[in-house]
């Protein structure tokens, strides 16, 4: 193991040279360009033996992810923002044919207009496109999740894709300390690639991607790919744990910080989690019941240990870094209400928008963020459910 | 009608009817090769190809040109055509440099084959 200065991306391209999957076809697109281009050099440098395919778009590096992992090989890709959305209708097709390629998101806002910086836009408009989500606050948790989404990805009881976001920028272009591990713990904790369904096994020969329609099985194949995330939701714990006992940082679905005895809870996503926990530490220290819950795994959401967690709240503040047009508020905010729903306690929920196109957040923010929760919890309930942080008026 | 190339083994989908989600293979894969031999595309025809025997010289152009492989060879010879595949395009019929193929109605070929 050695403690390095890295950014969030250099850290996630160590993290795949480490893995040294068979495969990546990657197209780079800013704030990824880093991890693409990284693990290019360390083809040229002849560090890996992966096959590095340079596509000519994102649409193309998810068709070729999607023929390299059916043909029988452990492979990769990263992308952000347009890049996601040119891979759209490919998305739902590696998850679809159950194929277990892993994908760090380095997220960022979608034009337009025409914005580079970080937002959750990208990766929580493809939520439901059929793949595993994992958001981390930092290049530690980007580095971490990058590695566990292997073992995740390609457990027998999931097999299915697996995107790891961090923020763009943020996270991704800014130096911090991260703990790697040695590449031989990185491969033994991976361990090999046992291919599903191999197209190049002429033992056993198998169609991939039939025609399946009216008076067919479509139906029930969408029912077996939920249940298979169903099953994620165990497997991503069990090899958080197992991260955790052997490297000593252990990963579950989310992390809370002072949520047991909170009036307030604070729900957030991504880095901007770090600031709310140093805000809460502030406020804690004045005496006021406050906690924040961090969402690590948003798909499968885990709507019932997070209904447990936060069923002692008066009220809760869910923090988003998208917006969903004319729904009731953001993706996560939905997510956490229709689950408070299904519970006993019926705690108040708002939602705040905030960081979109790449706008600060500061303490400041936050912190007015929980005086208003405050005036919520004390009996005044707020006129309206969606607030936005740090936006001119008018 | 023509299998073209034997399978391994054949999948047992006697019961296929009855399947719920969790009887099928992972990713909706189908766990053997060349079967769409097994799906009949010629019920999608609304003309039919008919080859004259007579003007034929077997030169193939129409097997290479057939986008559904319904073109039978046996020993070098153009055969006849697969009509349970044939989805009836025409192409075979345009790419004949010895106008051999004529296009159908398949209405009118079904009543024909009834006489
Ligand atoms: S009509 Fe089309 S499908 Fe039928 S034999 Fe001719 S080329 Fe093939
Ligand atoms: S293209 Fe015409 S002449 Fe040539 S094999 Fe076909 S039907 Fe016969």
């Amino acid at each position: 193991m050695a403690r390095k200065a890295i950014t969030g991306n250099g850290a996630i391209a160590l993290a795949l040279k480490q893995v040294e999957p068979d495969v990546m076809a990657a197209y780079p697109i800013t704030p990824q360009t880093e991890i693409a281009q990284n693990y290019a050099q360390y083809v040229a440098n002849g560090d890996v033996v992966t096959e590095y395919i340079a596509v000519e778009s994102e649409h193309s590096a998810m068709s070729a992810a999607i023929g390299s992992a059916a043909a029988g090989a452990r492979t990769i890709t990263a992308t952000s923002s347009q890049g996601f959305a040119l891979m759209w209708e490919m998305l739902f097709i590696a998850a679809s044919l159950r194929l277990p390629i892993t994908m760090p998101v380095i997220t960022r806002a979608l034009s337009g207009p025409i914005n580079i910086h970080c937002d959750h836009s990208d990766s929580m408009g493809g939520r439901d496109c059929g793949w595993i989500q994992l958001y981390g606050e930092d290049a530690q948790e980007g580095y971490d999740n990058a590695i566990q989404a292997f073992r995740i990805a390609e457990h027998m009881d999931v097999r299915l894709p697996v995107m790891t976001m961090i923020d763009g920028f943020i996270i991704s272009g800014a130096i911090g300390p991260v703990e790697t591990l040695d590449d031989e713990q990185v491969k033994e904790f991976v361990g090999d690639y046992v291919a599903v369904n191999s197209l190049l096994n002429v033992e056993k020969p198998v169609t991939v991607g039939a025609f399946d329609s009216l008076g067919g099985w479509y139906f029930e194949h969408k029912i077996a790919q939920n249940r298979a995330m169903e099953n994620a939701m165990d497997v991503i714990e069990e090899v958080g744990r197992e991260f955790g006992e052997l490297f000593g940082r252990e990963y579950a679905h989310f992390k809370t910080h002072e949520v047991e005895d909170a009036d307030i809870v604070l729900v957030a996503i991504g880095s901007a989690a770090g600031n709310v926990k140093t805000v809460v530490t502030k406020l804690r220290a004045e005496g006021r019941k406050v906690g924040v819950l961090k969402v690590r795994t948003f798909r499968p959401f885990p709507t019932e240990q997070i209904r447990e967690a936060l069923s002692g709240a008066k009220v809760i503040g869910v923090m988003d870094r998208s917006d969903s047009f004319g729904a009731q508020g953001g993706p996560l905010f939905t997510e956490v209400s229709a689950a408070m729903y299904g519970g006993e306690s019926h705690p108040q929920i708002y939602n705040f928008i905030y960081g979109l196109g790449g706008r600060d957040i500061f303490p400041d923010d936050i912190e007015g963020a929980v005086e208003m929760l405050e005036k919520a919890a004390a009996g005044d309930t707020l006129a309206q459910q969606r607030h936005y942080l740090n936006v001119r008026e008018g | 009608m023509s299998k073209t190339k034997p399978r391994k083994e054949k999948w047992n989908i006697s019961d296929i009817q009855k399947w719920g989600p969790g009887r099928h293979e992972m990713g909706a894969t189908i766990p053997e090769s060349g079967n769409a031999d097994d799906y009949e595309t010629g019920g999608w025809r609304s003309e039919r190809p008919l080859r004259d025997r007579e003007k034929c010289n077997d030169c193939m152009i129409c097997f290479f040109a057939c986008p559904d492989s319904s073109i039978r060879v046996e020993n070098d010879k153009m055969v006849d055509i697969d009509l349970e595949h044939c989805k009836g395009c025409g192409i075979c019929a345009q790419v004949c440099p010895r106008d051999a193929i004529e296009m159908l109605n398949e209405i009118k070929a079904c009543k024909l084959e009834e006489k």
